[in-house]
């Protein structure tokens, strides 16, 4: 019998590619030549949506309103992603049986980082988890909420990470206790939405009073959905983070001979 | 030029398929998957935009203000965090594939052949 | 009014999962699987009174409590006819076969693998009842999400990683693809909701923009259902991933692609494409016979036992997709009976390859030559399985079969019904020689190949505990499943509830009034289908087809000689070329998404323009 032939070359794979991406170019630009032109626009729910948002729900952040109540459910979905894809990280990056967590003084200071990185990051730090703070909550007022604020308060963090003091922010917040604000942060999401199931019989119903336009406490309970997921966001790119780092800086192949 | 988005976002679609197929790093694979998403960006917020429109914040605009569609927006916001997970997923996996096979071209990883 | 239970089954795995992370340095594993199987019963019996709801006046509960204003919606809705509620109650049930199936597996990531699970049944439940297009592509990535990292889970072995990048790049452009769909058909429409779209689609002709959306969004899925050509990630992520993840893969995840095809036809493009239909007919049909004859050419090829199942998924995928492609209610009856008996089935052949990778270390056919014998409680499911596998009447795929083939006649293609034989047949063969060799010693022990050889050998332990002995629950578990596909379409009313259901998923112009204006529909009742001499002829025939053919494969090396050199050499050559496309480099999966893709898109236009 025949042996198995010749692998795949990349001349034949770049010469497939040569043929069919051409075709499905011409495919996609047929397609995008029934839309309406640029700016030429008439799609009715966005229309509904900008047209009733602020009555119904005080919201001046239409983005906001339909994240976080409006399309409340796909946002449910969305960070349950986050979730899955953050604790798929811890898995495949966990340490396996022939390696070991190394903390020699030599190994986790990062590379580059001087006194002057250090001083910046003690400056910004502060205007970070400001800024984070305001963004979480004022979502519903203004562009920003839950995913903006928690990327930005997750780099607080992260600054001091990579002002070379990494091990220290791990013994301050331990991945436990950031895992644990993670869950606590989806896990809230989805209750509040079962808070509108209990107080007003459907699932994800915004039950709170929808408040005064422009205020802080208002559009409901969209500024409690707006914690819940930018607590979830900091919990989970910190442990993605920190999965990675631990990766370059700290596991390390054991050595034979030792334990 | 009213066209012009649409073609940059097909454009986009295809010469990120292409980095994908012609990449000897898979890093550099990963990075091509979202210049692929990127084309789904571009195209969704093309198709909410509203010419002569403010952005979707109504703070301190007349409530008859024309605005840009929401919508799309949100989805783009969805897809953008949907990205961003999927990339870590695959870089872990890239990172895994260097311990295993020593090496990051999709060429070296032998295992799967039929 | 809808049941106030409606979103439950999707939120209580969310909370679940939430939970057992959070408590994760606190608990032991009989606390996660405790917490684990309990929400997964739960979701069951929600699921249960749902679909006993839905079968008296179909579900739509919108989130929120935004309904829709004059048939236009600003909310996400939960479209519930019965046979969405009855697959997510299948995927369910699944989950916890797996459960109880795989408690000495994943020792030592603490509460990771359950959270992962239960994220994963979330997102299997919520594709299969989600009314809103936009929803379906995020439970869509949802899935994926969690199936790529427990893909990949055994990270001290090459294969898993590779599988699992192959997986997650290729699924990954699928969802793009989708999205695309869902922006053309928004600037379209301008609505999210399925049926609003499908409503603003009714009024005009299909034109080039509706035809490529369609086309985009079926390839998405199509990739997400391993359609040839757009199949390679399939057979790399099945080989390698933990048995319990391959047999919810195989078991329900690779036939939802097939589902959402199904839905998205019937609820939004029957209207456009009404007067397309023969055409797009033998679009989908010929995507389908390619899959299932390209899917159990290479089947039957294989010596890694697990991919030889992944190539048997791609083969029955060909009938599914076959089955959708007819475009009519019994086509999509006999797709739903079908999947039930395979995925039952397939699962069960599953975790009997489990057995013996846990008992043998490998998975290859040939390593594994006559040393089945301490185990035959196992050889006799996989024996049972793959006579099943090729259609045994009476039992559930035979039964799904039946009203394929009838589905078929009606559409006047028969010739498919010589498809699903060859296809039944080839694939039951190849499970029935890996059984004989495995479990009774049959047929040499030389291979053919070594190269495959390397593949099948397992370094790392997949699951703890000692090899000589196999724990009870991994033989109860398949038997079990085996039970049910003897049983369920044995059970009287069965067969004749799906066909009513399936009449009612079909129902085009209903969907509007039952999910936008909330309204009653009065379905006609349908006459149940009966089981034809010729349907057992058939299936009689694919069942000592492949009894025949499994012998060949076993003792069949000598008639090599009769066959004349005019055909064999070509034959063998070109089944060497189809082979080495496989060829594990995510850069040629990716160039034959492209081309499928791009000619998938240019034939609809060129079609059903």
């Amino acid at each position: 019998m025949r042996p198995t032939g010749t692998p795949v070359t990349r001349r034949a794979r770049l010469t497939l590619f040569a043929l069919a991406g051409p075709g499905l170019a011409a495919v996609l630009v047929i397609g995008l030549r029934g839309l309406p032109a640029f700016g030429d626009y008439h799609a009715v729910y966005g229309l509904v949506v900008t047209g009733v948002a602020l009555s119904m729900r005080h919201a001046t952040d239409l983005v906001t309103a339909v994240n976080f109540d409006l399309r409340a459910f796909d946002t449910l979905g969305e960070e349950y992603i986050l979730f899955a894809s953050v604790l798929g990280v811890t898995l495949l990056l966990r340490v396996m049986r022939e390696e070991d967590e190394e903390y020699s003084v030599a190994r986790h200071d990062m590379y580059g980082s001087s006194d002057a990185v250090r001083m910046l990051a003690l400056l910004l730090v502060p205007l970070m988890v400001a800024l984070g703070i305001y963004l979480v909550i004022h979502g519903q007022l203004t562009p920003g909420g839950g995913f903006q604020g928690g990327i930005v308060l997750a780099a607080a963090p992260a600054a001091i990470m990579l002002a070379g003091r990494y091990v220290e922010v791990k013994a301050l917040a331990p991945t436990w206790a950031v895992e644990a604000t993670e869950a606590i942060g989806a896990a809230g999401y989805a209750l509040l939405g079962l808070g509108g199931l209990v107080f007003a019989s459907v699932y994800l119903r915004n039950f709170l009073p929808a408040g005064n336009a422009g205020q802080l406490l208002s559009a409901g309970f969209m500024p409690l959905n707006s914690i819940a997921v930018g607590l979830e966001v900091m919990g989970a790119f910190l442990v993605a983070w920190t999965a990675f780092l631990d990766q370059a800086l700290l596991i390390r192949r054991r050595r034979r001979g030792n334990q | 030029m009213s066209f012009l988005p649409y073609a940059v976002a097909a454009w986009l679609f295809v010469v990120g398929l292409w980095g994908v197929v012609a990449s000897r790093h898979m890093v550099r694979t990963v990075l091509c998957l979202t210049v692929i998403q990127s084309a789904t960006y571009v195209l969704l917020l093309a198709v909410g935009y509203r010419s002569g429109a403010q952005a979707p914040v109504v703070a301190d605009i007349p409530p008859v203000t024309p605005l840009v569609d929401p919508v799309m927006q949100v989805l783009v916001l969805t897809d953008i965090v949907i990205e961003a997970t999927v990339t870590a997923v695959l870089l872990a996996l890239v990172i895994q594939a260097h311990k295993r096979f020593g090496s990051v071209d999709p060429s070296d990883l032998r295992p799967l052949r039929d | 009014m809808s049941p106030h239970i409606t979103a439950l089954p999707v939120v209580v795995p969310f909370i679940a999962a939430a939970v057992l992370v959070a408590l994760r340095p606190l608990t032991r594993r009989w606390m996660d699987d405790t917490t684990t199987g309990a929400s997964v019963i739960a979701i069951i019996v929600l699921l249960a009174l749902l679909l006993e709801r839905s079968v008296q006046r179909p579900i739509a509960y919108w989130m929120g409590g935004l309904t829709p204003v004059h048939d236009v919606t600003i909310g996400i809705s939960l479209s519930i006819d019965p046979l969405g509620a009855g697959l997510a109650a299948f995927a369910a049930i699944l989950v916890l076969a797996v459960l109880v199936y795989s408690a000495r597996y994943f020792d030592d990531v603490d509460g990771l693998f359950h959270g992962l699970l239960l994220l994963f049944t979330a997102a299997l439940v919520g594709f299969s009842l989600t009314g809103d297009l936009f929803n379906l592509v995020v439970f869509f990535e949802l899935m994926g999400a969690a199936a790529y990292a427990l893909t990949g889970y055994l990270i001290e072995d090459q294969a898993p990683i590779q599988g699992a990048i192959n997986f997650a790049v290729t699924n990954s452009i699928a969802g793009y693809s989708m999205l695309v769909g869902v922006a053309l058909l928004y600037a379209r429409t301008g609505a999210l909701n399925m049926t609003q779209i499908g409503l603003a689609l009714d009024r005009h002709a299909a034109d080039p923009l509706v035809i490529v959306a369609m086309a985009l969004l079926f390839v998405g899925f199509l990739t997400k259902a391993a359609a040839v050509p757009v199949h390679f990630w399939l057979a790399d992520a099945y080989a390698v991933a933990p048995t319990p993840m391959c047999v919810l893969f195989a078991g329900i995840m690779t036939e939802l692609g097939v589902y959402a095809i199904a839905r998205l036809y019937w609820v939004i493009f029957a209207g456009p494409m009404h007067p397309h239909m023969a055409a797009l007919r033998a679009i989908l049909v010929a995507v389908g016979v390619v899959t299932a004859l390209l899917g159990s050419l290479m089947c039957f090829q294989q010596r890694h036992v697990k991919r030889l199942l992944a190539f048997s998924s791609v083969a029955h995928i060909g009938v599914l997709i076959c089955g959708v492609g007819l475009l009519s209610d019994k086509g999509i009856a006999g797709d739903a009976v079908y999947v039930v008996g395979h995925g039952l089935i397939k699962a069960a052949l599953f975790m009997c390859a489990g057995i013996l990778l846990h008992r043998f270390r490998t998975i290859d056919e040939y390593d594994l030559h006559g040393q089945g014998r301490v185990v035959p409680a196992a050889g006799i499911l996989m024996a049972l399985g793959g006579l099943l596998l090729a259609a045994l009447p009476p039992f559930t795929l035979f039964a799904g079969k039946s009203l394929l083939e009838e589905a078929a006649s009606q559409a006047g293609y028969n010739w498919l019904i010589v498809v699903f034989v060859v296809a039944s047949a080839v694939t039951g063969a190849a499970v029935l020689r890996v059984t004989a060799r495995i479990f009774l010693g049959w047929g040499p022990t030389d291979a053919p190949e070594a190269g495959q050889a390397r593949a099948g050998r397992v370094s790392e332990d997949e699951v703890g505990g000692r090899p000589e002995h196999t724990p009870p629950m991994m033989i109860v578990v398949p038997a079990v499943l085996l039970a049910l596909a003897l049983a369920v379409a044995l059970i009287p009313g069965a067969v004749p509830a799906i066909e009513a259901a399936a009449a009612r998923f079909t129902d085009h112009t209903a969907y509007v009034t039952w999910v936008l204006r909330g309204r009653a529909v009065h379905w006609p009742s349908v006459a149940p289908s009966h089981i034809s001499l010729a349907d057992v002829g058939y299936s009689t025939t694919s069942v000592v087809a492949a009894v025949g053919l499994a012998a060949v494969g076993l003792f069949g090396r000598p008639l090599r000689r009769h066959v004349p050199v005019a055909i064999e050499r070509p034959w063998l050559r070109a089944v060497h070329v189809i082979r080495d496309l496989h060829s594990g480099h995510i850069g040629d999966y990716v160039a034959w998404w492209t081309a499928g893709a791009s000619v998938f898109g240019a034939i609809c236009l060129l079609a059903l323009a």
